[in-house]
């Protein structure tokens, strides 16, 4: 390990358990996403496509649980936008700070709390939990990390935390710094 | 709205600890992983993109996005509980990619039944996504079902409502 990537790492795990990156959702959620998402697995559940159904048992529209972060996930343009905007940056940062080019999600952890309804805004932070030390998997060399990505609607309410493992990479053999 | 009676279609008290779940088998394609992509709004290039997937990631082909596989596992949860079954906690492992033209079939098992300290029922299910016989994720979920026919878990708020065991 070079010096510089010993900083790097040093820096990156004095931030462990800080918040960071609070966010407020780049629009309302709604049901013409839920929509798109249910006919993508061909979700027939008539909690989200039966207004009866939904007002019975949730007292109106609510969106799957699974596409809590879905609401995040920024926009691929926004006008005056000048930085690539980046979903749990994060992840991004320990990439760009570790020297490590490729990444990728290993284990997905989701506790989900009060329900997402039509004209949510929701907020989030990221709190990164762990870097591990120099692990060589069939992808490449590189470093596992935890990162928390908590979720709450506009009244504050908790919605969702969900917890990604990622493994970034250099690929291949002898590669390692 | 007038209000309407939906009748459960799976109470905790017809689950068997050991039961399989109906599978579930479907056939990826470049439409399916684009598909899921986009309504996941994951616009990650190795999602949509094979020479950059291939160039990129080493991978053969474009590959199922996570939040999008959470999504499946939804689906073939909720297709056997039925509405009132609510999902409480997933944990994904993702193993190796799913790419088009796999069939992946989705499976499940019963490991658990149980009531919590404030009378909601639980079960919790080991999911495997696996594509000819070989393992490509696995989801471990807790989902509530309905004691009675007129249980509702997703009546449930603030300390009524506990995700995690």
């Amino acid at each position: 390990m070079t010096a510089d990537v010993a900083d790097a790492l040093a820096e990156m795990r004095a931030l462990i358990g800080v918040e960071q990156y609070q966010e407020i959702g780049e629009f309302p959620v709604e049901r013409s996403y839920v929509w798109t998402s249910c006919a993508s697995v061909e979700n027939g559940n008539p909690l989200y496509w039966d207004d009866a159904v939904a007002e019975a048992l949730t007292g109106g529209p609510v969106a799957p649980p699974s596409m809590v972060s879905v609401w995040f996930r920024p926009h691929h343009w926004a006008p005056g936008r000048t930085q690539e905007a980046l979903p749990l940056q994060v992840h991004f940062d320990l990439k760009a700070a570790l020297g490590l080019p490729e990444a990728v999600m290993t284990d997905d952890t989701i506790e989900f709390h009060t329900p997402v309804r039509m004209g949510d805004v929701l907020r989030t932070h990221q709190v990164l939990r762990s870097v591990s030390d120099e692990k060589t998997t069939k992808l490449g060399t590189g470093r596992f990390w935890v990162i928390d990505v908590v979720y709450a609607n506009q009244d504050g309410e908790l919605v969702a935390v969900e917890s990604y493992t990622g493994f970034g990479y250099r690929r291949g053999e002898g590669s390692a710094s | 709205m007038t209000s309407t009676s939906v009748e459960p279609q799976l109470l905790l008290d017809d689950v068997t600890v050991g039961e399989s779940l109906p599978a579930l088998n479907y056939e990826v394609t470049a439409t399916t992983v684009v598909l899921g992509a986009l309504a996941t709004r994951d616009w990650r290039p190795m999602h949509h993109d094979k020479d950059f997937a291939v160039e990129r990631n080493g991978t053969q082909d474009i590959f199922l996005n996570t939040p999008n596989q959470a999504a499946w596992f939804e689906r073939y949860l909720t297709d056997w509980t039925g509405p009132h079954g609510r999902l409480a906690r997933v944990t994904f492992r993702m193993k190796s990619s799913v790419f088009p033209g796999d069939t992946m079939s989705l499976t499940g098992v019963v490991e658990s039944t149980s009531v919590d300290d404030v009378g909601c029922g639980f079960v919790t299910v080991a999911v495997t996504l696996s594509v000819d016989g070989e393992v490509k994720t696995t989801c471990a979920a807790r989902i509530a079902l309905p004691l009675s026919a007129d249980d509702n878990p997703w009546a449930r708020r603030g300390d009524q409502w506990r995700p995690s065991p």
